[in-house]
């Protein structure tokens, strides 16, 4: 078996059988090549674990001044004796090899080689080693200085907002438009329709898009409208539902909340996405939210309630969907405008203070991206290099 | 192409075309088709689910594999259940905490690696020089802080902030146009691909 990948591997790389053919057989003298140099076998640093290091010198056929070689064959063992089994060929120039999906706490065992015309190369060995999983990943440390900054700055805010302190938040065309499309809505007699995305429960986008749920639903029980939200996710709809009944509570209405009118569709992109153009169109919505995660189904919802002449008001972070949102809908939350509408409508201390926590984080962005460019230029990499986290 | 194909592609053809028929208007062929395919794919997820999910993360490794550990997260599914009862539902609050705290200090991580230090050292690991490239620099790092600018929310854009950021949401349409653009293609590609799809089925029902 071993040859028969040997023979594979070196007809590939050199196209032999075409040489073999020009040359007579008995004038070639083949000799194996030079071996490789020292293998050294580690765990890889900072990974969750499964993964082991190998690396050799290369051997001195596979330079400039060499023979050539066509590659490199590695062999594995858990036992120094082996049997060691042949797991991978790489070509030639290659000095080092990373060897996944192991067991943490088994000792490895390698075996390197270099072959040419189907000749193996005397073997060098390296390990044993260990495959092992960190737990604190230390090239990342620069990420935990600046949460652990941004979370103090996030505090002091949250803290001064639950004291009183008003924040001002910069007029948004889309926010202003929640409450219009709503009244539109309740003049019309019909239904309003929030859709929240194809996201998870656990997505920035789909949180904030709970958050404009509940005003939502609040102002919608208030009117007596009826808002329908046809879910992705059946997290996503726990929650909505618990979004939407909470709303109803909270304006004295709890007998109202119809958990009907909050329910899942299917965890398929497309036929969810059917199933809501067919809504759109039977119930005709006089308002559509999407607010959350979108993708290719994006344009589609939003060209379906514009045939229907819904008024639209799409908020999304995937900034690919944004564009067909701009071109279909009324009203668009770009990025994150979306969270910011999420705190600028709750008028929650922690998510106006998280809000004021993110803009002074963009101060520290700007500075950094000019002070960057000036240390680049005068040639002081070693800045830029400070975020080459791997 | 056989009969058994001839059958199964005109089974295709004509939910394709069932779903186009949403172009002209709502009509009992797409609501057809739309409910199909919403059936068949809950039943398929929900196989799926089964097996993905709850053979191989409950079964095998409590049942079979004896990792007990697997039990605090088969509990806490259970625990989702409970909102079947109306006195019992808000134990299911718990595990959708969990569920969103977990999965948000997570990507808090992921974010900071993937959308602030990757984009942040893209953008000043070059040098400014006095030739087309640092031109282009230049464009690049001017337009990075005006869209960013844009995105301030906690003060009033008046003033030199008001021009910056105007500047700025110009320079993130112009992003959006050719993030547009190149989408758009895509849809088309798979139009093109699907109308193919029909004709060869027609050459393959008629001969040709």
């Amino acid at each position: 078996m071993k040859v028969f990948l040997v023979l594979i591997v070196s007809c590939w790389l050199t196209d032999i059988w075409l040489f073999a053919s020009e040359v007579p057989f008995d004038s070639v003298t083949v000799e194996p090549p030079s071996m490789a140099g020292e293998v050294l076998v580690r765990d890889k640093p900072n990974d969750t674990g499964g993964t082991l290091i190998i690396q050799w010198a290369i051997s001195a056929d596979d330079t400039a001044a060499g023979a050539g070689i066509d590659g490199y064959m590695v062999y594995r063992s858990k036992n120094v004796d082996g049997p060691y089994k042949l797991i991978r060929v790489l070509p030639s120039g290659s000095i080092s090899f990373e060897d996944t999906g192991l067991d943490d706490g088994q000792a490895y065992y390698y075996r390197i080689s270099s072959v040419k015309d189907q000749l193996e190369s005397q073997i060098v060995a390296g390990g044993p080693a260990i495959p092992s999983g960190q737990w604190y990943h230390t090239k990342r440390t620069p990420i935990l200085v600046l949460m652990i900054l941004f979370c103090i700055t996030a505090v002091v805010f949250i803290v001064k907002a639950k004291g009183g302190y008003t924040f001002y938040v910069r007029p948004i065309a889309g926010i202003d438009a929640v409450d219009e499309a709503i009244g539109r809505a309740t003049e019309m007699g019909r239904p309003i329709l929030y859709v929240p995305g194809l996201g998870t429960a656990a997505d920035v986008a789909t949180i904030a898009a709970f958050t404009i749920l509940g005003r939502v639903a609040r102002k919608v029980a208030e009117y007596n409208t009826r808002v329908i939200c046809p879910n992705y996710d059946p997290v996503v709809m726990t929650v909505c539902q618990e979004v939407v009944k909470g709303a109803y509570s909270s304006v004295g209405k709890p007998d109202m909340y119809e958990p009907k009118d909050v329910f899942f569709i299917t965890q398929d992109q497309f036929p969810y996405t059917a199933a809501v153009n067919g809504i759109i169109l039977r119930e005709k919505p006089a308002t559509n939210f999407y607010m959350g995660m979108f993708y290719a189904e994006s344009l589609v919802l939003a060209e379906t309630g514009f045939i229907a002449g819904s008024i639209q008001i799409a908020g999304t972070d995937q900034l690919i969907q944004i564009p067909f949102f701009v071109c279909a809908c009324d009203y668009v939350l770009m990025g994150e405008e979306l969270y910011a509408a999420s705190a600028y409508l709750s008028k929650e201390p922690q998510q106006l203070g998280t809000l004021k926590a993110q803009d002074w984080g963009k101060v520290v962005v700007v500075l950094l991206i000019i002070i960057g460019t000036v240390f680049s230029t005068v040639g002081w990499s070693w800045f830029s290099a400070l975020f080459d986290i791997g | 192409m056989t009969t058994g194909q001839l059958i199964l592609n005109g089974i295709a053809a004509f939910l394709t075309l069932c779903i186009f028929s949403f172009l002209y208007k709502d009509n009992p062929f797409y609501k057809f088709a739309e409910r199909l395919v919403a059936g068949v794919a809950t039943g398929y997820w929900t196989i799926l689910l089964y097996h993905t999910n709850f053979t191989d993360k409950v079964i095998e490794p409590i049942f079979i594999n004896g990792q007990y550990h697997y039990i605090i997260p088969a509990v806490l599914g259970i625990m989702m259940w409970t909102r079947f009862s109306r006195k019992w539902s808000w134990i299911s609050r718990y595990p959708i905490a969990f569920y969103i705290g977990i999965g948000s200090g997570v990507s808090i991580t992921v974010y900071l690696y993937t959308y602030l230090f990757k984009q942040l050292q893209a953008t000043i690991s070059t040098p400014l020089t006095l030739d087309l490239a640092g031109l282009n620099v230049l464009i690049i790092v001017i337009a990075v802080l005006s869209a960013l600018i844009y995105f301030f929310f906690s003060s009033a854009h008046k003033g030199i902030f008001n021009v910056a950021s105007r500047f700025g949401i110009y320079v993130i349409m112009i992003g959006f146009g050719a993030g547009f653009g190149l989408t758009v293609m895509g849809r088309v590609a798979l139009l093109v691909q699907r109308i193919i799809f029909l004709r060869d089925y027609i050459v393959a029902l008629f001969g040709g």
